[in-house]
């Protein structure tokens, strides 16, 4: 009843390509700012921070850069665990080398670093398309973490191999190191959140999003009509690893404060990541916000239940998780293929057509 | 009228054609041992409604991809506007301003009408992509003039109601229709239809054929067209060259490729005794 474009009309054009044209949906993404930005610092404490808000926005970067080079420019990649090393390692070269330099300027760098590795890894995308190029970022992936591993002067020769974050401010409040709040760690990283999700959506709603979603669907279509495969590949490679990059670097750098590359950006990580869109949804970008959120909460909440609530014993409790999640993974993508964003969509057609459905 | 004209002429509905606006001059295309088009020659010129015709195999298509840049002629040139044309990629072509559609449709499915036709528009864009990140100021303007010009081609070929649905869901005469959208949208000197009425109905071959000769009056967009119903070609068209085999058998206008005898050979079989 109340959530319908019956009489909202749209005089201008560019009022008709806002993010959400449905007065309804805007109020409640205003909602959600709100309560994100000013009520959750407040309650928030180390418990919340750790477990569940930090890695699932954190990972909500990844996904949405993730997404951008496989959803919507439709080139698979599996190097998304090398590329976050990529980020954490240059933000932590940075941030020895340079530390009198904001953090927040670092990992924008970091960033930047990212992407470039990002394009030269996406270079092989202009002749072979996907497994073949899946099997190619894969390459990316064991190359990336054997030479953080390998060379010395990534690690400032450690003796352990191991980069650890200094303790860095932003307006004098600890960001990063062992002396952090809980709710200044929390703005950090939802501030860098909320820039990469405008910027993702402001790019995939104009010209650059429609070359990326042209080569995804028919790049023979695409290049008769003007793009260029090369350039709009590697723009989304360039884009996509950017937002990897900074994801990265807010992984080590401000979670978890000291990083063994093999451990954390491991093939592993590469994986958890694409399930996160493959299940949030290809090609959106509430569905890499979705995604990420199912597959960071999940393991928490049956670990509450399962250890917390029925009181099982942890080892065993740990095991069952994985299995239920695997099992959950393969139901939910025989029942939705399109992931909770298509979920997402179709409760609003409903919700548009409610109570009256005819 | 004869084929060897660099001038202009009048139509017999009295339609004014300019000058040759492309130029395929002894145009070769091997595959391997095969021999796809073998020596051809041909102009289209400013305004005309050209037709390639000829049974299935003669060359056409491949003719158009070669048009288009997809094939590369191992012998012959193509000129373009008076100049030699180097040999480039597609997307370089598309934005010396021709455009295409394709025989088999070849639509971005996952995304709707409007940002199908919206592709279209591409060359036309400026902005870089961290004007686009910021969105507000350029992009945005940008995208709203484009968008306009967009909104004129939609009414044009009446397809206002299903601007924002996936063109995945759209029946297949309103994908054809949609195609042609998207290639009138980058506003071509050049339109290559490779058989825009393949598959229709006779209401919807009456609308395309409405639309095509719309195109040309209202915009005076050059068109070259491949198609295979005869009448629609006869027509529609105001010159006609006829293949067969790769080989040009025919050239001219209806009447004058309607009495060729090589031609009725082709279509219709000779006698072999």
């Amino acid at each position: 009843m109340f959530y319908r474009e019956a009489g909202d009309f749209k005089t201008t054009y560019a009022d008709d390509n806002q993010t959400f044209p449905i007065k309804f949906d805007r109020y409640r993404y205003y909602a959600v700012l709100f309560f994100a930005f000013l009520i959750v610092p407040f309650v928030i404490n180390d418990y919340w921070v750790n477990a569940v808000f930090m890695p699932f926005l954190i990972y909500s970067i990844a996904a949405i850069g993730l997404n951008i080079l496989v959803g919507y420019c439709g080139q698979v990649s599996l190097g998304t665990g090398g590329f976050m090393a990529v980020g954490a390692y240059a933000v932590y070269k940075l941030m020895t080398a340079f530390p009198e330099v904001s953090i927040f300027i670092h990992i924008l760098l970091a960033g930047g670093v990212t992407s470039l590795v990002g394009v030269a890894f996406g270079l092989p995308s202009l002749r072979i398309k996907g497994f073949y190029l899946a099997v190619a970022t894969l390459a990316a992936q064991f190359f990336l973490v054997w030479l953080f591993n390998k060379v010395p002067w990534f690690y400032n020769y450690s003796a352990s191999g191991q980069i650890s974050a200094p303790e860095r401010t932003v307006f004098g409040i600890a960001v990063t190191g062992p002396n952090t709040a809980a709710w200044a760690t929390y703005l950090f990283c939802l501030i860098f959140v909320t820039i990469c999700a405008l910027i993702a959506r402001n790019l995939t709603r104009g010209t650059t999003g429609r070359k990326w979603m042209a080569i995804r669907d028919m790049d023979i279509a695409a290049e008769i009509i003007g793009v260029d495969p090369l350039k709009s590949k590697l723009s989304a490679f360039a884009v996509s690893s950017f937002f990897i990059g900074v994801s990265g670097a807010l992984f080590f750098s401000v979670y978890l404060g000291a990083v063994e590359v093999g451990e954390v950006f491991g093939i592993n990580k590469s994986f958890l990541v694409l399930f996160m869109i493959i299940i949030g949804g290809l090609g959106s970008i509430f569905g890499s916000f979705a995604g990420a959120a199912f597959l960071v909460l999940l393991p928490v909440l049956l670990k509450n239940v399962l250890v917390g609530m029925l009181g099982w014993p942890t080892d065993l409790a740990a095991h069952l998780e994985f299995m239920i999640v695997g099992a959950l993974i393969i139901i939910f993508l025989i029942a939705e293929p399109h992931g909770l964003a298509q979920l997402w969509r179709v409760a609003k057609e409903k919700l548009r057509l409610w109570p009256f459905p005819h | 009228m004869s084929d060897q004209m660099t001038e202009g002429y009048i139509t017999e509905d009295g339609r004014k054609i300019g000058g040759t606006l492309m130029e395929m001059k002894n145009i070769t295309l091997r595959f391997g041992g095969v021999k796809a088009i073998t020596d051809i020659s041909f102009d289209i010129k400013e305004g005309e409604i050209r037709a390639i015709i000829g049974p299935n195999g003669a060359g056409k298509s491949s003719m158009l991809n070669v048009i288009s840049g997809f094939y590369v002629p191992q012998e012959g040139e193509v000129w373009y506007k008076g100049a030699k044309r180097p040999q480039m990629k597609p997307y370089q072509v598309a934005q010396q301003g021709i455009a295409r559609t394709f025989q088999n449709i070849a639509l971005f499915e996952g995304m709707s009408v409007l940002d199908n036709v919206m592709t279209g528009r591409l060359n036309h864009m400026k902005t870089n992509m961290f004007q686009q990140a910021i969105w507000k100021g350029k992009a945005e303007k940008e995208e709203v003039e484009n968008r306009e010009v967009v909104e004129k081609i939609i009414d044009f070929l009446e397809i206002q109601s299903i601007r924002k649905t996936p063109v995945g869901r759209l029946p297949y005469g309103l994908k054809k229709r949609v195609e042609l959208a998207r290639a009138l949208a980058v506003e071509p000197h050049l339109l290559l239809l490779d058989e825009p009425m393949a598959g229709m109905n006779v209401e919807e071959k009456e609308d395309m054929s409405r639309f095509i000769l719309d195109v040309n009056d209202e915009f005076g967009t050059t068109i070259a067209l491949i198609e295979h119903d005869m009448g629609v070609v006869m027509d529609l068209s105001d010159r006609v060259v006829v293949m067969d085999y790769g080989k040009k058998i025919g050239d001219g206008t209806p009447d004058e490729v309607r009495n060729n005898q090589d031609v009725i050979d082709a279509y219709l079989g000779v006698s072999h005794d």
